[in-house]
């Protein structure tokens, strides 16, 4: 099987050595969505930044493999591990505001990637540009290239961002929180752009996000966190139908849904939060063993 | 009723547009907007960003002045009372704010925080007054000596809470104030809101862009969608036949935890 992505018992750790990550292990495949779920401080968007070698400088990886379309990425050099994450990996951001540069234009902070970092000429740069920006349905790209980000609403920001994403063909797209900061009705036009977008390339794409309802329209597979810890890993289908970890399931009681006015709004048990606490300790002290 | 709203219009200067001499033109936020919140209840005010929520909630709580309409508040017209005379009203109608981390003076303790505003309306007895307000919230007493830093977003936001109910308000306004917790924590948040809002009798405005837990809390709900009123009625009748093509839109798009929900 092609596994664009697959990360081994991936540890990071802060410089004082309290662990942040604790041996994670997934693996996805081309066309394949893979969710990471878990509440915030469960180091979701961590397994993200490790992959794109943009980890705080407080963090380090201190044992694993991460390996990105065949290469294991901790085995190259600094500079060499860089350009391989930039010829094949690219992020959706969160908040399409702060992502792109106030003072400059759209169409060179779409093109800027392909043409400093993958050499492209210019004209070619800019063509795929305007055929990217028509692929994710925005209307009139030629005055899109030439406007400022400020010029357009919440969702074109985050339609010309993720335009951006696939205009080198990753083989890797990792989407952290790509929808958080939009109303409903914009969020559900964007993820069903996210997906048609990722079919059409045949990309994997990692999605991370905290919120169930989202995952469950989006994703294949998906890996829940507790504490940097993966504690339940699954298809998309049994998980919503029998979550196996008791955490899980009480994620999911906890979330309340428009349709059932007696769902959610049960706070996760203190057995539960005790139970997968101590998970995490009996995994620290074999690790530390 | 606790508040009779009736053609509330209200609107910004756009400055943007201003001109160099002159005053500039205005926005209208709220577009007219009437309705009726019967003591007791528990509206949900939702709509999409720039709807006007936010907007009508600090209307209703006189932090806005309406340019047009009136709002009468437990039979008091309050439309454009003067900040003395609201001084002494403003004790009876109180606000959770959504970001506890900003909303939260860091450089207080618990204890002071909740005491703030007892003091500013001369009450007295503020220690008593404290601990009941943080035993009403579910917070140890000794949480008085902390600092917002030092406790968790849930918590936090019990703290927000108690600095409300210590004033024994009969409406509080709650702004998006779970949006920023997680699951687990957003459960108990909401549950101990409607915990108190039975046990104090208090009428409560919950502002929020999440259907989802406008169901669970709400008992009337109120649709905006830029500045005007979509739809407003009994929550179990317009989550099950909702009127409008905006409000049916607006419960569509939301995602459920459900693999076999329809998406298209």
């Amino acid at each position: 099987m092609s596994s664009y992505l697959t990360i081994k018992n991936l540890t990071v750790r802060l410089k004082n050595g309290a662990p942040i990550l604790r041996a994670v292990s997934l693996d996805v495949a081309a066309g394949q969505v893979h969710g990471l779920v878990g509440e915030s401080g469960a180091g979701k968007s961590m397994i993200g930044k490790a992959v794109l070698g943009t980890l705080p400088r407080a963090l380090q990886v201190t044992s694993g493999e991460i390996w990105l379309d065949g290469v294991d990425l901790l085995s190259l050099p600094a500079s060499e591990r860089r350009r391989r994450i930039g010829a094949t990996a690219a992020l959706i951001p969160q908040d399409p505001l702060t992502a792109l540069n106030p003072s400059k234009r759209i169409g060179p902070q779409i093109t800027r990637r392909l043409v400093d970092i993958l050499g492209w000429r210019k004209q070619d740069a800019e063509a795929r540009a305007l055929d990217l920006l028509g692929e994710v349905h925005i209307p009139d790209p030629a005055r899109v290239m030439r406007s400022y980000p400020h010029e357009l609403s919440g969702g074109m920001r985050q339609r010309i961002l993720i335009a951006s994403a696939f205009a080198a063909e990753p083989k890797l797209i990792i989407a952290d929180e790509p929808t958080t900061a939009l109303d409903v009705t914009v969020q559900k036009q964007i993820l069903r752009l996210i997906g048609e977008m990722q079919a059409r390339h045949n990309t994997a794409l990692l999605f991370v996000t905290h919120d169930l309802g989202v995952v469950s329209k989006v994703c294949d597979t998906l890996s829940v966190l507790y504490a940097g810890k993966v504690v339940e890993e699954a298809r998309m289908q049994r998980f919503f139908m029998r979550p196996i970890h008791p955490y899980s399931a009480a994620l999911l009681a906890a979330t309340p849904t428009y349709t059932n006015p007696d769902s959610g709004l049960t706070p996760v048990p203190q057995t539960v939060t005790d139970a997968v606490e101590r998970e995490v300790r009996e995994h620290d002290l074999r690790a530390g063993a | 009723m606790m508040y009779e709203i009736r053609d509330l219009r209200l609107s910004f200067p756009d400055m943007t547009q201003k001109p160099l001499l002159g005053p500039a033109p205005r926005i209208e936020v709220l577009k007219g907007l009437s309705f009726d919140l019967p003591k007791g209840a528990v509206l949900g005010i939702v709509g999409g960003s720039g709807s006007g929520k936010s907007t009508l909630g600090r209307a209703m709580l006189r932090l806005l002045e309406p340019s047009a309409g009136s709002i009468t508040f437990d039979g008091t017209d309050i439309t454009h009372m003067q900040e003395a005379q609201l001084r002494g009203m403003r004790q009876r109608f109180q606000m959770i704010f959504q970001d506890p981390m900003s909303s939260l003076n860091p450089r207080r303790k618990v204890g002071g925080i909740i005491a703030g505003p007892l003091k500013l309306h001369g009450l007295d007895g503020l220690q008593a007054r404290v601990d009941e307000a943080l035993d009403m919230v579910g917070l140890p007493r000794s949480f008085a000596q902390r600092y917002p830093h030092e406790l968790s977003g849930g918590q936090r936001q019990r703290v927000g809470i108690a600095r409300a109910i210590a004033l024994r308000p009969a409406f509080i306004l709650a702004d998006e104030i779970v949006s920023g917790l997680d699951v687990s924590s957003q459960a108990q948040v909401l549950n101990l809101l409607g915990e108190l809002v039975r046990e104090l009798g208090l009428t409560l405005a919950f502002v929020s862009h999440d259907l989802s837990v406008i169901r669970r809390l709400c008992d009337r709900v109120l649709v905006l969608h830029q500045g005007v009123i979509v739809e407003e009625g009994e929550t179990a009748a317009l989550f099950e036949a909702p009127q409008e093509a905006y409000t049916r839109a607006l419960l569509e798009a939301i995602p459920l935890p459900d693999p076999d929900q329809p998406w298209e």
